[in-house]
This record gives C-alpha cells, sequence and structure tokens, in this order.
C-alpha cells in the first residue's frame, strides 16, 4: 500500500515537473486521438499528441474513418478530433451532439472554403477565359467535357454525404443547369486522381475542393460565385444562387475530457491552427515527402513559440 | 405432347420472356401505379432498427457503473458494458500480441496500471529484432514442411522488413493471429454443432448465407457502435466476415464422411466425442482445411476496410497512401498483405498436414531440435541487434528494426508507371470509354431503371419456376420483395445494371482463361496462384489508376469490379474442368473424339454445375465491390451505403441496405445452387 502511495506521489511529482504549473491531476490514462486519411490531420494529430505529452500525459493514435469518428467520440471510445470541417464534417458532429455525449471545444483560427474551383493552369493558359468569375463559365462548357457528361461540362463535386444537393442546386439556380451536369464522387481519394490526371493532360476540371490542403501549393484557384449571404440556400429558404461562406474548422471532444485531462483540456481549448500552419504540417509530409511522426517532430520543434504559450 | 412442350425449360424460356417484354412496354411509368413501382411500405424500417438498437445499447437495463476517472457513478446500459467487456479482452490480446512482436507499454500497464507505468517511463517492453522473427518464421517453415516454405517464409519476412514496412505489417499480423484462431474455432463449433443438429443448420445457413453475401460497409458502424473503434472493433469485424467459409466447408466436410467409416468408429466403441474428435473431423479434414485456407484469406481481404473502424497497421497506411496518389507505396503495401496471407495459408496447411510419428524413440536433442534452434537464433538475433546498436551509432539501427518506411522502396519506379500510362494512354483510351458509355452503359442503366417492377418479378420468378419450381419462385419473389418495399428500389436497379454488366464480362473472360489453362497442369498452376494473389490483393490500389484513365466514370467502377469479379469465373472453370475424371476423358479419346468434341460433348456437361457456382460466387464478387466502388462514385446502393458512416440512422440504414444487397446476391445463389444440383443428379454426380 505504501508502495503503490509512493508511486502515485511520484507520478504527480513527474507530472508536476513536467507540466510546471498548478494543473497537473491529468489521469495517466491515454488520451485517445483519431488519425483520418489526409496529410494535415495526421501531422496535427501528432503534433497535438505532442503537445500533450510536453506535460507528461499519455496520448495514442487510432485510425477512423472521417466521417463515424463522432459517433465514437459521442461513445468515449475517443477522446478529441481536431479538424472538423463544417462544410464536410458539420453533419456528422452536429448528429453526435443531439444524441448527446460530445461537446465544441471551440474554432481554430484557420477559416476554411469549400468550394468549386480550378487548377491554377486553367486560369493561367486561359482555358476559360474570364474565370475566376463564375458568368465565365456560361460560355466553356465544352472546356469541361468528360466522357459521361454527354456533351456539357462537368462539375465534380464530393461525396454526397458531404453536403447533399447543395451544388446541382446552385447549378440550377445560376441558370447553368442546360450547359452542366454535377458528378458526385465518391471519396477525397477519386477527386485527387481526377485532379492529378487532368494535370498531366493540361486538360480542364471544375471539382469542388477545400483550402487549407495540399493542392494549395500547386495553385488552386476557387470560382467567384454570387457572396454568400444569410438565408441565401435554399435549406435556409433562398433561391440557392449563392457560392460558399468562409466556414469555419472546430475542435471537438468527449463529455469527459475536461473532468479526466483538465490539463490536456485547458490547452486544447487555447490550441488553434491558423491556415498557413496547416498548411505547413500538410507539406512537409505531401512536398518534402517526411513521414507523419517526422513531420509533426520537425514543426514542434521549428514552432515552440507557437505553441509553448498554451502550456503554460 | 402439348404438356411435354410447355414443361421443356427453353421453351418456357421464350414464352417469359415474351410475356417480360409485353409488361415491359405496356406498363406505364407513373408514380403511384402499384405495377410500375411498389409503394414503400418498410422505408420507415431503419429508423426503428436504428431506435430499437440504440433503445438496447444506451438504455436498456442501465447499471451504475464507478468511473475512477471522472471520481462518479455513471449509468450505463448492461449491454454496452458487455460489449465493452468483450471489446477489452479482445483488445488486450491483441496489443499483447503487438508488443510482444514490437514493444510497447500498454500490456504492462493493464497490469500495473497506468499511474505506475507513467511515474516508471523505463518500464517498456523492448520489441523484438525482425531478424528473430524473420529466422524464426523460416525455422517454422521449414520445420513444418521442407525447403520451399523455410524460403518463402524468408522471403516474405525479409521483403516486408527491407521494404521498411516492418511496423504496420506487424500490427496486422497481431491482428490477423487474434482473429483468424477466433474464426477457426468459431467456425469449427458452429459447422459441428449444425452437422449433429438439423435445427441448428436450419437456423445457421440463413445466418451464413447473410453474412457472406451482405457487403462489409454496411456492418461497420453497428460494429463500431456495439463495440467501439479501435483494433478489437477491427478483429471483430473480420470475425464475421471470415467464419461463415469455415463453418460451410466445415459442414460440407462432416457431411461427406462415409458412412462406413462412421459405423467402424462405432463398432471400436467410440464415444460421441471421440467419434467428432479422432474421426469424423480427421476424415473431413480435406474440405477443413479448405475452409482455413479461405478464412485466412478473407481474414487479410478485411485488413484495408477494417482499418476504417481503428484497425491499425497496413490497411490504415495503404489508404493514407492512396490519398496522397503515392500508387507505389500502396502497391508495396498491398504486397506485404498478400506475401502475410499466403505465408500463413501455406504454414496452416503445412501444420495441419504434419504427420505424428507415435512409434519414434527420440533423444531429447532430437525431440526438441527445433526449440534449441529457436533459442539460438533468439541469442544470436540479440546479439546481431546489439553489434547493430554499435555499427549504426546513434542513426537507425537496421538490424533491430527497420522503421516504417525507412528502408528501399521502388516508389518511384511504379510512380514513373503510372504517370507513363496516363500519359500514353488516356487520350487513346476517350474514344474507348466515350463508346462504352453512350453506346453500352447510359442505354443498359436507362433499360433497368424504366423496366416495371411487375416484370421485373414475372421475369425472376419465372426464371425460378423453371429452375426450381413453385419453391424457388418463391423464394425470389420474396427476396425481391424486401427490397421493392424499401425506397431504395431504383437504387437497387442501378446496382444491379453494374452486377449484370460485370457478370457478363469477367464470366467471358474467366471461362475464356480458365478453358486455355485448365488443359496444362502447370497453366493452372499459375492461373490459380494469380487468382489468390488477387483475391487478398487490396483492390483500392487498382480504383487510382483506373481513375486516372476513365475519370470518376461507370467506366471506372465496372472496371474495377470485372478484374475482383473475374477471379472466382477463372477459378472455378480450371477447378471444374480438372475435375473431370481422367478415365471419362480417355474414353472420348478412345472413341475417336477430337479435342473440341471432348471439350464439348465429355468435359463441359460434366464441369458445368462446378462452374455455375463459380459463376454464383462471381455475382456475389461482383456485388462486393459495385459497393466499394462508390468510393469512386456511383449513384447505386453503395453510395448509400458509404453515406450510411455518418447518418442519423446510419445503423438502420446500413444493415438494411446491406440487406438489400445481400438479398439481390441470394436471389441469384438460390436459382443457381438449385439449377446446379439439379444437374448434378442428372449427372449422376452426386
Amino acid at each position: 500500500m505504501l508502495k503503490y502511495l509512493n508511486t502515485t506521489l511520484g507520478a504527480a511529482a513527474i507530472a508536476l515537473s513536467l507540466g510546471g504549473a498548478a494543473f497537473a491531476q491529468d489521469s495517466a490514462e491515454p488520451i485517445i486521438i483519431p488519425t483520418h486519411n489526409w496529410s494535415s490531420q495526421v501531422v496535427m494529430a501528432y503534433v497535438i499528441g505532442g503537445i500533450f505529452e510536453s506535460i507528461g500525459d499519455k496520448v495514442e493514435y487510432v485510425p477512423a474513418d472521417s466521417q463515424a469518428v463522432y459517433e465514437a467520440i459521442r461513445n468515449g471510445d475517443i477522446t478529441i478530433s481536431h479538424e472538423v470541417w463544417q462544410s464536410t464534417f458539420g453533419a456528422s458532429f452536429y448528429n453526435a451532439m443531439a444524441k448527446g455525449g460530445i461537446i465544441d471545444v471551440g474554432n481554430h483560427d484557420a477559416s476554411t472554403l469549400e468550394e468549386l474551383g480550378v487548377p491554377r493552369y486553367v486560369i493561367e493558359q486561359n482555358l476559360c477565359p474570364g474565370l475566376p468569375a463564375w458568368e465565365a463559365l456560361k460560355e466553356c462548357a465544352a472546356v469541361f467535357a468528360t466522357a459521361d457528361s454527354e456533351g456539357k461540362g462537368r462539375i465534380l463535386e464530393g461525396p454526397q454525404s458531404w453536403h447533399g444537393d447543395l451544388m446541382p442546386d446552385r447549378i440550377k439556380a445560376l441558370g447553368l443547369d442546360d450547359k452542366y451536369v454535377v458528378k458526385f464522387a465518391g471519396s477525397a481519394d477519386a477527386i485527387w486522381a481526377e485532379l492529378a490526371s487532368a494535370k498531366k493532360e493540361g486538360r480542364g476540371i471544375i471539382t469542388f475542393n477545400w483550402t487549407p490542403n495540399f493542392t494549395d501549393a500547386e495553385g488552386f484557384d476557387f470560382i467567384q460565385f454570387p457572396v454568400y449571404t444569410d438565408g441565401c440556400r435554399i435549406a435556409d429558404g433562398g433561391d440557392g444562387s449563392c457560392g460558399s461562406p468562409l466556414g469555419w474548422m472546430k475542435k471537438a471532444a468527449n463529455y469527459k475530457f475536461p473532468k479526466t485531462h483538465p490539463a490536456a483540456y485547458t490547452i486544447f481549448s487555447k490550441l488553434s491552427f491558423t491556415t498557413t500552419q496547416i498548411g505547413q504540417m500538410a507539406a512537409l509530409v505531401d512536398i518534402d515527402k517526411l513521414s507523419h511522426e517526422d513531420a509533426a517532430k520537425k514543426w514542434l520543434a521549428e514552432n515552440e513559440a507557437v505553441w509553448m504559450p498554451w502550456t503554460k | 405432347m402439348r404438356a411435354r412442350l410447355l414443361r421443356s425449360g427453353p421453351l418456357q424460356l421464350v414464352l417469359l420472356i415474351a410475356v417480360f417484354l409485353g409488361l415491359y412496354f405496356t406498363i406505364p411509368a407513373v408514380e403511384g401505379n402499384p405495377f410500375w413501382r411498389l409503394p414503400h411500405l418498410i422505408a420507415g424500417w431503419p429508423e426503428k432498427i436504428n431506435n430499437a438498437v440504440s433503445y438496447l445499447m444506451f438504455e436498456w437495463l442501465p447499471i451504475d457503473i464507478y468511473d475512477p476517472e471522472i471520481d462518479d457513478y455513471e449509468a450505463s446500459p448492461l449491454l454496452k458494458e458487455v460489449t465493452r467487456g468483450l471489446s477489452t479482452g479482445v483488445l488486450f490480446s491483441i496489443d499483447a500480441l503487438r508488443e510482444l512482436l514490437l514493444g510497447g507499454v500498454k500490456t504492462i500497464a493493464a497490469f500495473v496500471g497506468w499511474d505506475y507505468a507513467r511515474a516508471h517511463p523505463d518500464l517498456v517492453w523492448p520489441a523484438l529484432p525482425w531478424t528473430i522473427v524473420a529466422a524464426g518464421a523460416t525455422l517454422l517453415g521449414y520445420a513444418l514442411k521442407g525447403k520451399w516454405l523455410a524460403a518463402l517464409a524468408a522471403f516474405a519476412t525479409v521483403y516486408i522488413a527491407v521494404f521498411g514496412q516492418w511496423e504496420p505489417a506487424m500490427e496486422t499480423l497481431s491482428l490477423v493471429l487474434i482473429a483468424a484462431p477466433i474464426c477457426f474455432a468459431l467456425g469449427l463449433l458452429l459447422g459441428v454443432a449444425a452437422f449433429r443438429s438439423r435445427r441448428v443448420e436450419a437456423v445457421l445457413t440463413p445466418l451464413l448465407n447473410v453474412a457472406q453475401t451482405m457487403p462489409h460497409f454496411s456492418y461497420l458502424v453497428p460494429v463500431m457502435v456495439m463495440f467501439g473503434v479501435g483494433d478489437h472493433a477491427g478483429a471483430i469485424a473480420t470475425i464475421i466476415f471470415a467464419t461463415p467459409p469455415m463453418v460451410r466447408l466445415t459442414i460440407l466436410g462432416l457431411k461427406k464422411v462415409p458412412l462406413e467409416v462412421i459405423e467402424a468408429a462405432m463398432m471400436s466403441g467410440c464415444t460421441d466425442r471421440q467419434l467428432m474428435r479422432k474421426v469424423m473431423i480427421p476424415a473431413a479434414r480435406r474440405d477443413i482445411l479448405i475452409g482455413v485456407n479461405q478464412m485466412i484469406m478473407q481474414c487479410l481481404a478485411l485488413a484495408v476496410i477494417a482499418s476504417f473502424i481503428g484497425a491499425k497497421g497496413l490497411g490504415y497506411n495503404l489508404l493514407l497512401a492512396l490519398n496522397q496518389l503515392r500508387i507505389g507505396q500502396a502497391l508495396e503495401l498491398g504486397v506485404c498483405i498478400v506475401l502475410i496471407a499466403v505465408v500463413l495459408d501455406r504454414l496452416s496447411l503445412a501444420w495441419a498436414n504434419k504427420a505424428t510419428n507415435y512409434f519414434a524413440d527420440q533423444s531429447f536433442v532430437f525431440r526438441h531440435k527445433y526449440s534449441l534452434i529457436f533459442a539460438g537464433i533468439f541469442v544470436g538475433g540479440i546479439a546481431l541487434a546489439a553489434l547493430g546498436g554499435l555499427i549504426f551509432g546513434d542513426g537507425i539501427n537496421y538490424f533491430y528494426m527497420i522503421p516504417h518506411n525507412k528502408g528501399i522502396t521502388t516508389e518511384n519506379f511504379w510512380q514513373s508507371g503510372v504517370d507513363w500510362m496516363v500519359e500514353n494512354w488516356y487520350q487513346g483510351l476517350q474514344g474507348f470509354n466515350r463508346g462504352l458509355i453512350t453506346q453500352v452503359l447510359i442505354p443498359m442503366k436507362t433499360a433497368f431503371l424504366g423496366m416495371p417492377v411487375m416484370a421485373t418479378f414475372v421475369l425472376t420468378m419465372g426464371i425460378g419456376y423453371i429452375v426450381g419450381g413453385v419453391r424457388s419462385a418463391l423464394t425470389v419473389a420474396l427476396l425481391l420483395l424486401f427490397i421493392a418495399l424499401t425506397d431504395w428500389w431504383d437504387r437497387a436497379l442501378i446496382t444491379a445494371y453494374m452486377a449484370t454488366f460485370a457478370v457478363i464480362v469477367s464470366v467471358i473472360i474467366g471461362f475464356s482463361a480458365g478453358v486455355l489453362s485448365a488443359h496444362s497442369d502447370r497453366a493452372s498452376k499459375v492461373v490459380l496462384l494469380l487468382c489468390d494473389t488477387f483475391q487478398t490483393f487490396p483492390s483500392f490500389i487498382y480504383l487510382i489508376p483506373v481513375i486516372m484513365l476513365f475519370g470518376v466514370t461507370d467506366t471506372s467502377v465496372l472496371i474495377a469490379v470485372i478484374i475482383y469479379a473475374t477471379i472466382p469465373a477463372t477459378r472455378y472453370t480450371v477447378e471444374g474442368l480438372r475435375s473431370v475424371p481422367v478415365a471419362l476423358q480417355d474414353l472420348g479419346l478412345m472413341s475417336g473424339a477430337n479435342w473440341f468434341q471432348r471439350f464439348s460433348s465429355i468435359e463441359l456437361p460434366l464441369a458445368l454445375p462446378h462452374i455455375m457456382l463459380g459463376i454464383n460466387q462471381t455475382v456475389i464478387f461482383a456485388l462486393f465491390m459495385v459497393i466499394i466502388g462508390a468510393m469512386i462514385g456511383t449513384d447505386d446502393l453503395g453510395q448509400y451505403i458509404l453515406k450510411a458512416l455518418s447518418d442519423k440512422n446510419g445503423i438502420g440504414n446500413g444493415l438494411m441496405l446491406g440487406l438489400c444487397v445481400a438479398f439481390m446476391g441470394l436471389a441469384v445463389d438460390h436459382v443457381i445452387q438449385t439449377w446446379a444440383r439439379k444437374q448434378r443428379a442428372l449427372l449422376g454426380l452426386v
């Protein structure tokens, strides 16, 4: 018994000395961080894990599907999620929240944009004069035609589970539906494969995409649709003829997290990355070809000024 | 005379098609017309299933559980505690095995507590140097079979290590080594139980049918809700997926044991238990071992899918690589999966076939020869790792553990291959792609969607009737009725159109390849090896290059489906033709029949029942892959199954959609099985 007490005290002492501040009563059970299948998210998982480890907490990483993860957080199988994108995961996140067990831990600095766009060379080579203004699309449907689009231009949208019929509705509301068809891709991978193939051929392609991600580095321009205003979407009572708003990127956690790991939770709620920082994390893997773990180590070492203050 | 005419199959078929076409063109396509589309009477079921599962998992029989983490009591439902208890057990086993191979702290922490583990950061179980595992596997191969198996095991382990995939491979291996024995035990137990009791078999058969035809994506969410996310969930999904073939082949094997053998055993005074253990199971070993082979293949075939719900290892890394479009890396990972499958399969086969020498009186050293050699390997491996520590200094100790992705790689070679393919083939393939889509696929899809529900039922029930009488007609009708009453009938028609197209092409390719190779021993061996390889090679890898060439179109989906569905068509054709008794072939030869005559009037008719079973498997493989094709982009049931991962009614939707796909497969399965059974009886093959 005495021995057990000693070890507990020892643990507390170590945690204190590492944590450096008064909040060091975090549980020794590991904090479970999900990893999905895109670079910035995985690197950020290791970055956040590294920050938690720096105050003496244990961390574990578990691969999980990016849509199904919210149900797992709600049930306590996973502790946090650090990249909740508004338009792709908003629905899953709020569905899980409505069932209880998941809490909103605030937004990142980074604002996201999830919108239709074209690779930069489409504009540089003037494949469709007038882009990125959306009106230009009226004149060059043929540039974006594909084998299955029956002569119309093809707009590649993300999976339907991301935002339902938002894009078909918008195309219709803008009167582009006689010149364009919307095709739902099945996964992000399918979009990347089409983009890569189009780039090699130098052919025109309109696809759903988002920033920040690795395509920023190669150059990708979003089409300027009519400005988003509150209530302009069909779901909100409008006619749907508007572009996407700048979106948020949230952090989420299981409801027990503040109580089991108060120190880590405090850090997690202060923690906030900018678009540039997220881009850096992705680039370390996608451009510099580091492994995800090494990329996280490098980022943490080079950016102590950014994350150290959150632990204080 | 007239009566006999009406009973002739071909004429009935012609009549049936005439009626079908008549209905097709006369029933107006009006919403609300029940002959056009049935009312969606069971569209509300997913929500009900969902509520029922949620109630059972999250509300039913709450018990107060003390949670030391938040220092408070929490009401937790009984069922959740039970499933989570099971999860903890499975996860502990996987982690323990994994840390034995790779090192870690979780198993130790499970015994001494995390607080103690945190206080003693040096208390970490060390990883086993990869050289020991590799040499151990080689030794095992040698001990069980001989130098060829040893060479295979050595090649596989060295490949995995040198290519820098040791860590993910051992992660996958630890999951499979826990899941596979559970599948084996469960499969054998259920198989024996079904053999002993007709009632158990009656309950088990439909469950097995559904489990084998339901796309794996559709039970991911239920597994996740019940068991959580992590390696344990991956293992449980793997067990659901891999056990059915084991059960099925156990039943088959036991049923084939000759009555004489059983009687001989009874006469020697065997108890029930002895009869099963010492006589029946050994006598049925051939089929049971095929079951083990299938089970191991299935376990590794699920490696990628299992990572959707938390399984670490090769599958997860493969998805990561694909998201970065690093096809070369994905390919190397895929090869690792295949190698593990092949080595495990061959090792288990060799182990099961190893004869025990009951009479030898061997010395201690001889009996424990291999244990002693392994002890030597163990010491040697550690010495080598220590030596490596000296040689490599602060760098990576390649003799101890080659870190992930720090080995050699052929990635650039494959990557430039893919680039070359896109640059040189894309333009040329566009004409083909456009022609196929506009001339074949779109008209075919329109035709399927324009089919009145009445016409569909007449056609399918009619075929059922011709093949198996009223019973089959009703079975088929009930299976399809379930789909027709959901609000996914149109989606199901699209799935049916894609599966039909893919099956036709796959059967043509598979049948031709099978016929061409069946006549040579060597060619059939090569073809069967290719079949094994492609069955475990993760199909996700070829999705990406296919999209690059054909875009997000139905062509891409269908090409991926055809690659996968050709496997069973080929395999069963080869097996069917090769199982034709040599005596019968000789007989043909003696009567002066030429090659073509022998083939068309002896071999083909005799092999046809088996080939039809291959077509049956082709249909099921095609349905599976059409669903995975949703990752490319489809508008069929698969799209909804993927969507169920994030739905509010995810459990209910996933299960119901899965059942829709399963029932389509089962309807085809029923008709073909019935036909093959009758045909075999006619040929006197039973």
